[in-house]
């Protein structure tokens, strides 16, 4: 039977003969990750299970990102029990400190995770590994300490919508943009318990941290995964971090997807998802004039390398707006030390940005850059729930880097070629 | 399983952060949890709750972050059942794990109402609502997750496989 690339992946780590959605399986994992949030409560669980030792202690990477460095005591506390509990399973990829960044760009730049690997961690955006062709899916804490023990999990094999896109993109229309207008067009459970497999001549182009942008996204629209194939781009991007032996992916040409959507993505501008949910999403134009408070450039969908040369493209030789707080926070130490050889940081600090270390900080509402009420924020994360940033009466607009470091010139929702 | 409460009904797409704000997650004690249920839709939400009381949801339920303190903070209130029209995916199994039932029932929630006082048999799969007499028939909870439920959670049917290696 002709598959999909869920159903490929799935078929191959579990061994078993896949006919199709709603099958359940179990399957092997190739990695399982939690992080200073989620890991605490896993290896509770993994305790109460009388568990005494993780399946291999390769294969599971703990990462402290959400409140580091600890914003208060009881951050501390958690941080405190993920580092002896990987210190006394003697795990080889425990990240704190200046080894830290946003786990989901940390592990893809560390060559952690690969094409056809089955990946699943204890935080929603799991699924930005689908950008390399990964099945990598959010799980909860118990989940992931069951797999933690076992190494292995279960899935019931997703439906898959299949999304193709096309058309010549105008300048400042990325990957963001693209995902954005995808979960405006199905809506937040557009794609609830299903994969969404990426395509067409927009995706063969797109570099791969797009891509991965795009698969980070996929649970805003309910998505257990978001898929591409693997390609010479995929295979190049592992070997620069360090993988051997990494084979090209794609799904079955005759595969049987539940849907379709055809994407036609010439001459759309950028988009803009406006509170409080992703799928509230509007040309950036219809929004022009909004008065923002705060830009925040960063986190596990845009704050990579490449979020960061847009951002700065716009920002040099410009001053931010005097009443907007601009934090650009590079994802990793990796893209931090690339954007200091680069010069962005100078750029983003000259401009008038602070420049933060890598952290999920006000991604979250966590630390470092909450808002107050009445306060309206623009920022390159993926979500905009009520509060997401601080205060319940607080607003968070979506956007991609361009934009972004447009409004916060403009002092206001702009579009990036309308920039003075 | 036989449960008996009053029921509380919230809207559609109901997120993590509406069920517990990342500013709690300071914490993976139900209880303190629980004091906070709801507290990013409707600060104070809670204190109509009482013990076995059932949350009615519409679509979506669960959506955004994978967090199980949010199964919690329901549990930790005092509610063993949730009915919705459809759940959000990792909630869904974060609910089972955690030992919280959940129930699946379309546009049906939209017969029980605000307040009415619920009977609820998770294995038959049977809501009747006795402020009404309306009656709403469910698939009951599957074997598999049934299996899950009866070890106490993910946590007790983890421990079973562990003896056995
Ligand atoms: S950057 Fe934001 S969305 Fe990404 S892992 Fe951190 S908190 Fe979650």
């Amino acid at each position: 039977m002709p598959h999909t690339l869920a159903e490929k992946i799935i078929a191959a780590r579990s061994g078993e003969r896949i006919d199709g959605p709603g099958q359940i399986v179990r399957c092997p994992v190739s990695l399982v990750l939690a992080n200073d949030i989620t890991a605490p409560l896993a290896i509770k669980s993994f305790r109460a299970m009388g568990a005494k030792q993780v399946f291999d202690r390769d294969r599971v990477a703990l990462v402290c990102d959400h409140f580091t460095p600890n914003k208060d005591i009881a951050s501390a506390e958690q941080v405190k029990v993920v580092r002896e509990f990987a210190r006394d399973m003697g795990l080889t990829h425990y990240y704190e400190g200046g080894d830290a960044g946003v786990e989901h760009a940390l592990l893809p730049e560390l060559g952690l995770v690969g094409p056809g690997e089955v990946v699943v961690g204890a935080d929603s955006h799991t699924c930005t590994y689908g950008g390399l062709g990964a099945f990598a899916t959010g799980m909860g804490s118990t989940d992931i300490a069951f797999a933690m023990a076992l190494g292995e999990t279960w899935f019931k094999v997703p439906a898959t919508l299949r999304v193709d896109i096309s058309g010549r993109l105008e300048p400042f229309v990325g990957a963001k943009d693209l995902i954005l207008e995808v979960i405006g067009r199905i809506g937040v459970a557009g794609a609830l318990y299903k994969a969404l497999e990426f395509g067409g001549p927009v995706v063969d182009r797109m570099p791969v941290e797009g891509r991965m942008t795009m698969a980070n996204m996929a649970i805003e629209a309910g998505a257990k995964v978001g898929l591409f194939a693997a390609d010479d781009k995929t295979l190049a991007y592992c070997r620069e971090a360090g993988r051997l032996g990494d084979m090209p992916l794609a799904p079955d040409p005759a595969a049987v997807y539940e849907q379709r959507m055809e994407l036609d993505a010439g001459g759309m501008g950028p988009r803009v998802a406006c509170p409080h949910l992703p799928e509230n999403v509007r040309p950036v134009e219809d929004l022009a004039g909004t008065k923002i408070d705060q830009v925040v450039i960063g986190s596990c969908t845009n704050g990579r390398i490449s979020d960061l040369r847009q951002a700065a493209a716009l920002l040099k030789g410009r001053k931010v707006d005097k009443d907007v707080r601009l934090i650009v926070l590079p994802a990793t130490p990796g893209v931090w030390r690339q954007a200091l050889a680069e010069g962005l940081l100078a750029v983003f600090m000259d401009a008038g940005a602070v420049v933060g270390p890598p952290t999920c900080g006000p991604c979250l509402g966590g630390h470092m850059g909450i808002l107050a009420g009445g306060e309206r924020a623009l920022a390159t994360t993926n979500r905009n729930f009520k509060g997401r940033m601080g205060s319940l009466e607080s607003e968070v607009y979506l956007a991609g880097p361009a934009v972004a470091a447009a409004s916060a010139v403009a002092g206001e929702i702009i579009h990036p070629a309308n920039l003075a | 399983m036989k449960v008996k409460g009053r029921a509380h009904k919230v809207g559609d797409n109901i997120d993590t952060d509406a069920i517990i704000p990342a500013r709690y997650l300071v914490t993976t004690d139900a209880r303190e949890l629980g004091s906070k249920c709801m507290e990013g839709l409707e600060p104070g939400w809670v204190r109509g709750v009482s013990q076995n009381d059932v949350l009615v949801a519409g679509e979506n339920f669960g959506c955004g972050s994978s967090r199980e303190h949010a199964p919690l903070a329901i549990l930790g209130a005092g509610i063993p059942v949730v009915v919705a029209k459809s759940y959000a995916r990792i909630f869904y199994r974060n609910g089972f794990n955690m030992g919280l039932v959940l129930l699946e029932v379309g546009e049906a929630a939209d017969r029980l109402g605000q307040g009415d006082e619920l009977e609820i048999d998770t294995d038959k799969g049977l809501i009747r609502d006795l402020t009404t007499g309306e009656s709403v028939e469910c698939r009951p909870v599957p074997g598999f997750m049934r299996e899950i439920l009866d070890a106490g959670g993910l946590v007790g049917y983890a421990a079973k496989r562990l003896v056995q290696t």
